[in-house]
């Protein structure tokens, strides 16, 4: 093999090859034989569930990963890539599932920082007239003095690509870049980064869950399936079901759970002029009346950044409001945890991890958080019993198809597609509950995962679950809410069915017109 | 002179005693941007003051005593570093036994040294406009409190303008995105704690070689540890450390300005001013609503 350096970077993108990798972590096989073909200027779709070995091949071309076996060729040869700094060399890029910014930074400053040859000492009146020349050619437009943390996160994603053309990157790894914008949003990000491929100036490998992007930005598309190339091929030689059924192995049975018709219920949580405030201290939601009955599911849609997250919040019990009231089977709320256990309160909150796990402790111990202080897990109202609580957790992992090594494998290790099950497990797992609000519960999970908790929201409803359904995924919303409601700047604007929705007026309204 | 007198010796005390207020706190500055906290420059200061008199004795020059000062801060330092690189140790817990053990060495070491007089460093005297002895005197600056509002500009440019700068305050906002930039977290951390605890030596020379000038084991009076208190109440900000720590050796002067002109009740009061302004500081900007702005974002995270 060839030491990384002797090239000069290329100014253009050169064909890339992977000929039979195979990577391994002890006995796991997580990259068997893969072999792939990115010609110049074409973007290439890499799909597959999670847990198929997507990022771990990526992540051997970018050098983080060697790989055992098999070839990495760039321009012709076979190359060794053993650090992020070798693919920088050959010109790859790589936009990370997540953030990668410095959040107090600046973005011209974050920009700066990720050159290899920042200056030692930096003349900022000259960067800032480079990086504004740099940015009259981009693709999108960013405010170059806003610091990284007060971004959307729309816009941090536009950030981290501006980041890799700016490095002059001449192959693009994106990994899931879509799955924090909303449609239109990715629409934009991926059809300007398509003028780019198509002009030759790029080459894209595109991991994606979202057939729609393959579609619809993608020449060729490679499929993984549990670590084996599970099939390959020109996207327009081929339909969606035949990559699902690579995807899936052929076993892909849909699912669906049908919504029953059903009268609507009582007001099971209702929401009257509730206003609270974003960290900052500015208000985030103004006067928000809603009242979500029994058996219906109501969505809430908008674009990331107007006020969803603090209104779950509120109801969670994790931000104060500053004026207004919440009740529930019309008593006042205070998300107490006696409160939220009378009136089987339950809560799917968005990045899972961070808002209802704790992430050193066991997947058995945060699967009890619920329950652990009660009967039957607590004996005689002190004594905690472990074995129940493994007990309970080991049931609730296999109904739930939960990935973990065991019950006392702290959460914080897991996938996030399995914290996120496993959150649904305790959260749904006793079939109890009477109000549920859940917040984008499908962030970044395969389809199989999530038609799974598709299908347990609506099961949930048709039993008579008031459920309150916070999410940027529009298709989502259509598919399972009763009534949509679009949140702008902290109001709700606009009320409609999914039957009578107009998309298009739905986007003028979450726009803000 | 009456009145003006208190608010001449205010000032002046405000200088003098700034500025091991001022040197630490921006040794802390340096070490927090990175992300950690160096709760031993209580123990640095003791150490540096210690070293700084009997180097000074010794050599019979007083430049040679700030240079060991800062050479015994970093050599803390770097214990201090090496012992929270390691994986699952606590930068608080490491910081308090740091501290007892700066200060038990800078006492072990330095009781030779309680009776013996070194030699001072020379004060800049920038009063000879006036005829006032007072203000003469309250003008005569150290050359170490020059040499700390160098220092905050310096740092301030240095978080901003350049490459090093630049990555101390990615590592401590986010060892995260540091890693994925290629930037070393630990040895980063290292030079920025390294560095950050030669300034508290040096403010520690200041103690004993200018004011109030001799070894004494009491001579920093928990100074250290006021520093971290300073460095939330600047928001981090190296020019803003200088201000506030401008106010707390003001407060510092307060009662025996006032006893100089001969009121002296309430004088053990007065000098407790610090101790309640650092509590006030930490009254006023704590909040559990909201994060402070300027925080570096993985202050006190645990890796």
């Amino acid at each position: 093999m060839n030491v990384a350096t002797p090239i000069a970077r290329p100014d253009h993108p050169l064909p890339l090859e992977l000929v039979n990798v195979t990577k391994r972590f002890g006995s796991f096989v997580a990259n068997d034989a893969i072999s792939l073909k990115i010609p110049p200027g074409t973007c290439h779709a890499l799909i597959g569930e999670n847990g198929a070995g997507k990022s771990t091949l990526v992540k051997c071309i970018m050098g983080f990963h060697v790989a055992e076996e098999g070839d990495i060729i760039i321009g012709g040869r076979s190359r060794d890539i053993r650090s992020p700094y070798d693919a920088y060399q050959f010109g790859i890029g790589m936009v990370y599932q997540h953030f990668t910014l410095v959040p107090a930074m600046t973005v011209a400053e974050n920009l700066v920082l990720s050159r290899p040859d920042t200056p030692a000492f930096i003349d900022w009146k000259f960067e800032l007239a480079r990086l504004q020349e740099f940015m009259r050619t981009a693709p999108f437009a960013v405010d170059l003095n806003t610091p990284a943390s007060q971004l959307a996160a729309g816009q941090k994603q536009k950030v981290e690509i501006l980041k890799q053309l700016y490095l002059q990157s001449r192959i693009l790894i994106l990994d899931e870049p879509t799955s924090v914008l909303t449609p239109a949003e990715a629409d934009e990000v991926l059809g300007l980064i398509k003028q780019k491929v198509t002009a030759g100036e790029l080459s894209v490998l595109l991991i994606t869950h979202k057939f729609r992007e393959v579609f619809g930005f993608c020449d060729e598309v490679t499929v993984l399936r549990r670590g084996k190339l599970a099939g390959a091929g020109k996207v327009k030689d081929l339909s969606a079901d035949d990559m699902a059924a690579m995807m899936m192995g052929g076993q892909r049975e849909a699912k669906l759970v049908a919504k029953s018709v059903r009268p609507r219920g009582p007001a099971a949580l209702e929401l009257k002029n509730l206003c609270a405030n974003k960290d900052s201290g500015v208000p985030a939601i103004a006067g928000v009346n809603l009242t979500v009955h029994e058996g219906e599911v109501v969505g809430i849609a908008g674009v990331s950044g107007n006020g969803q997250r603090e209104l779950v919040e509120v109801i969670a019990g994790q931000r104060p409001a500053t004026s207004g009231a919440v009740s529930v089977h019309g008593e006042p709320y205070g998300a107490s945890r006696r409160e939220a256990f009378e009136h089987k309160v339950f809560l799917l909150p968005e990045e899972p991890l961070r808002n209802g796990c704790v992430p050193a402790m066991s997947v058995a111990e945060n699967i009890a958080f619920r329950c652990f202080d009660r009967h039957p897990l607590t004996k005689l109202r002190t004594l905690v019993s472990r074995a129940a609580i493994r007990n309970l957790a080991q049931g609730l992992i296999t109904r739930f198809a939960v990935k973990t090594r065991s019950t006392e494998t702290p959460i914080g290790d897991l996938s996030g597609g399995n914290v996120q099950r496993a959150v649904l497990a305790r959260e749904l797992g006793p079939g109890t509950a009477r109000v549920l609000v859940t917040a984008n519960p499908c962030f970044g999970l395969d389809f199989a995962a999530v038609e799974t908790i598709h299908g347990l929201l609506t099961e949930a409803r048709n039993r008579g679950v008031a459920v309150l359904l916070v999410s940027e995924d529009l298709d989502e919303l259509l598919a399972l809410a009763d009534r949509l409601i679009v949140i702008s700047h902290g109001e709700l604007v606009y009320e409609t069915t999914p039957a009578e929705a107009d998309i298009k007026t739905i986007g003028h309204q979450m726009a803000g017109h | 002179m009456g009145g003006w007198g208190v608010v001449v010796g205010v000032l002046s005390g405000a200088v003098r005693g700034g500025t091991p207020f001022l040197l630490v706190s921006l040794g802390e500055c340096l070490t927090e941007k990175s992300g950690k906290i160096n709760l031993g420059l209580e123990g640095v200061l003791l150490m540096g003051a210690m070293s700084a008199y009997a180097c000074a004795y010794k050599t019979g020059s007083p430049w040679v005593g700030v240079v060991a000062a800062a050479l015994a801060g970093a050599i803390l330092g770097a214990i201090h570093a090496l012992l929270i690189s390691r994986p699952r140790v606590n930068d608080i817990a490491a910081g308090i036994a740091m501290l007892i053990f700066g200060s038990g060495c800078a006492f072990y070491f330095g009781k030779p040294f309680i009776q013996p007089s070194a030699p001072q460093l020379p004060g800049i005297p920038l009063g000879g406009w006036s005829d006032v002895p007072q203000i003469q005197a309250a003008l005569k600056i150290s050359p170490l409190f020059i040499f700390g509002v160098a220092m905050a500009f310096v740092l301030q440019w240095f978080f901003r303008g350049t490459r090093w700068g630049m990555q101390v305050r990615a590592v401590g906002d986010s060892p995260a995105a540091a890693r994925a930039l290629g930037i070393s977290v630990p040895r980063t951390r290292f030079f920025a704690i390294v560095l950050g605890s030669a300034l508290g030596g040096i403010g520690g020379a200041h103690l004993s070689l200018f004011y109030p000038g001799a070894w004494t084991e009491a001579i920093s009076s928990g100074q250290g540890l006021m520093a971290v208190a300073l460095v939330i109440f600047a928001r981090w900000n190296p020019v803003h450390c200088l201000w506030a720590s401008l106010l707390f050796g003001g407060a510092q002067a307060v009662g025996p300005s006032l006893q100089a002109v001969g009121i002296s009740t309430g004088y053990y009061l007065w000098n407790a001013s610090p101790y309640v302004l650092t509590l006030l500081v930490m009254l006023f900007t704590c909040s559990t609503k909201r994060t402070l702005a300027g925080a570096p974002g993985a202050l006190g995270a645990s890796s």
